[in-house]
């Protein structure tokens, strides 16, 4: 087992009084690509926004590489772990090259003047993205697949070794879905980066992850790699869904045929 | 660079005009020779200097100020139709000129000066607190409809003062329609330190408020305190905005004008977009006074009117040029 990024001890989540997310308890390994899964409203994004600390769990614990997350300082936390919302929105008439530049936010002291560092890091990030063409660009003239990669490069331009997204392919079309799941593994390939992404599509997960969490509505089903999360009884149990799990033609890595 | 050198040629003409033309026109030597070598018995450097600098000052703190809390609020809740007015400010001031002048019946210039900007403060401070700021939830729709509340009162407040005292009235409807003539009078040399240290603080505080203008979600993600930023952010904008209808009176549109313009000039990098609302509310202010002195001389149109009235058609000007469909 390799080490781990982050731990959710007996973690409960909710709103008000809804509790979304009872008693959990699960390990992401680190410097691995990890996808959570499982059906709407099951409390994806709500685990996804604990272990980056946006919401306060009502009860548990949160830990990264070791370290109870409540514990890290703010700016300290944001050089270590970046998180991308869903369906984040751009000020108007903004160029790429200026919304990627706000990735750099904790990395800047307030007197600070804009450092080579910083610029680096930005050029990078926009090189990863393949966006280093259109940085001039507005980000509303863009194509949905190319906003996207814009604020994937703002939080690659953030530098951290935990980078968490919120659906990043939601919206987009098949190939853009692909563009934009190779370049987060990239990412990690190239650099061991951790990635956690919540994703709704389960054979795409299944291509792009190392690790799988499948959540049902009555909290984990299976967590693991993807040959063990995804089978019929778990599919069954976390959707109520009938299906059938064949090797995926090309990558070998199980597809899901509902019946 | 190019356009930052035309600002600055721009902003230095206008101060230029309004030193020199008046009753007595004034050379650029004489100008000159009234700050280098002031003499107290030529009668030009008694006018630029007790006359015409205030009126620059004043022009200064208000332009400027106006047009850096514009592009702070308008940033801040990424509306284009935001105004700085929308922390109840103005009407804060008025209420407290009005009220000042009901129980002292002092009607001096400098007075209802001394009293704008306290009010002005309470009443963003008001709008804070009655939009949840200080549990921290004060988002910009719950600001502006507090603000929207507390603007609407106070003025009803203000009208049903003025209509019962007629003595009231006769101030008020000076005071309403911001003028810089009497900024000789005015508490100047303290609303320019407060205005100086708003802008200080919305600069400082730019590259943070550029983080929360991305959504709170991805600004705590980017390691700040929205609920912080928001709190200075607000503050900035109280601290300029406040000094501005306390040396100058309300003037409208200017905080409404000016950001769409920074933004032209700046594109999206909030301290150079502060810098340049800056240059760029302080230089239509010092036109409209200096149109304002021309056009009826020897008598004047207030500046508070003047911005009015170049504002509105360069407003619709500027809407009419953003993109179709472009969202609020």
């Amino acid at each position: 087992m390799t080490a781990t990024a982050l731990k959710t001890e007996l973690l409960t989540l909710g709103y008000r009084d809804r509790i979304v997310i009872q008693d959990l308890t699960l390990e992401l390994p680190d410097g691995k690509v990890t996808s959570i899964l499982g059906p709407n409203g099951c409390g994806k994004s709500t685990l996804l926004k604990a272990m980056a600390r946006l919401i306060q769990p009502l009860s548990g614990h949160v830990s990264l590489a070791g370290e109870e997350i409540l514990k890290i300082e703010t700016r300290a936390l944001a050089r270590r772990l970046a998180i991308l919302p869903q369906a984040s929105k751009a000020p108007e008439g903004i160029t790429v090259a200026d919304l990627v530049k706000r990735g750099r936010t904790p990395w800047r002291g307030l007197l600070a003047p804009w450092s080579e560092a910083d610029a680096e890091a930005c050029e990078r990030a926009l090189r990863e993205v393949g966006l280093a063409d259109l940085a001039e660009r507005a980000v509303d003239e863009l194509s949905g697949g190319q906003r996207q990669r814009a604020w994937i490069a703002l939080v690659l331009a953030q530098d951290t070794p935990y980078l968490l997204l919120d659906e990043p392919t939601t919206w987009l079309d098949l190939t853009h879905q692909l563009e934009v799941l190779s370049l987060l593994r990239e990412r990690n390939r190239a650099h061991g980066t951790t990635v956690v992404t919540v994703l709704h599509d389960l054979n795409l997960a299944a291509r792009f992850s190392d690790h799988l969490v499948l959540l049902g509505r009555d909290g984990l089903v299976e967590t693991g790699a993807p040959e063990k999360v995804l089978t019929e009884a778990n599919l069954e149990k976390a959707f109520g869904l009938k299906a059938l799990v064949i090797p995926d033609p090309v990558t070998g890595t199980p597809m899901v045929v509902p019946r | 660079m190019k356009q930052t050198i035309g600002l600055c040629i721009i902003l230095l003409i206008a101060i230029a005009l309004t030193l020199g033309i008046g009753v007595r026109d004034v050379t650029l030597m004489d100008m000159l020779q009234a700050f280098i070598a002031f003499d107290p018995t030529n009668p030009v450097h008694v006018v630029i200097h007790s006359v015409r600098t205030p009126r620059l000052v004043a022009a200064l703190v208000a332009g400027a100020g106006l047009g850096m809390a514009g592009t702070v609020i308008q940033s801040l809740t990424r509306n284009p139709l935001a105004d700085p007015g929308i922390l109840g400010v103005n009407s804060g001031a008025a209420f407290a000129v009005v009220v000042g002048a009901l129980l002292t019946g002092r009607s001096d210039s400098g007075w209802m000066s001394a009293m704008a900007f306290p009010g002005a403060a309470l009443a963003a401070i008001s709008v804070f607190m009655l939009g949840g700021g200080a549990r921290g939830q004060a988002g910009p729709v719950r600001l502006a409809l507090a603000g929207t509340a507390l603007n609407a009162l106070l003025l009803s407040l203000v009208s049903a003062i003025v209509l019962a005292r007629n003595e009231t009235l006769e101030i008020f409807r000076f005071w309403v329609t911001g003028s810089l003539a009497q900024a000789d009078v005015r508490p100047l040399a303290g609303m320019s330190v407060t205005a100086a240290i708003g802008a200080a603080l919305a600069l400082l505080l730019a590259p943070r408020i550029e983080a929360l203008s991305l959504g709170s979600a991805l600004a705590r993600g980017l390691g700040t305190k929205p609920a912080r930023i928001q709190f200075g952010a607000l503050l900035a904008v109280t601290l300029m905005t406040g000094s501005a209808v306390a040396v100058a009176g309300p003037i409208a549109f200017l905080g409404l004008l000016v950001p769409p313009l920074a933004r032209r000039v700046a594109g999206h990098a909030l301290r150079r977009e502060l810098l340049a609302s800056a240059v760029i509310g302080a230089s239509i202010l010092l036109y409209a006074d200096t149109a304002g002195r021309l056009i009826l001389a020897p008598s004047e149109i207030r500046v508070g009117i003047m911005t009015a009235l170049i504002g509105a058609p360069m407003f619709i000007f500027i809407a009419r040029r953003l993109r179709p469909g472009a969202s609020t």
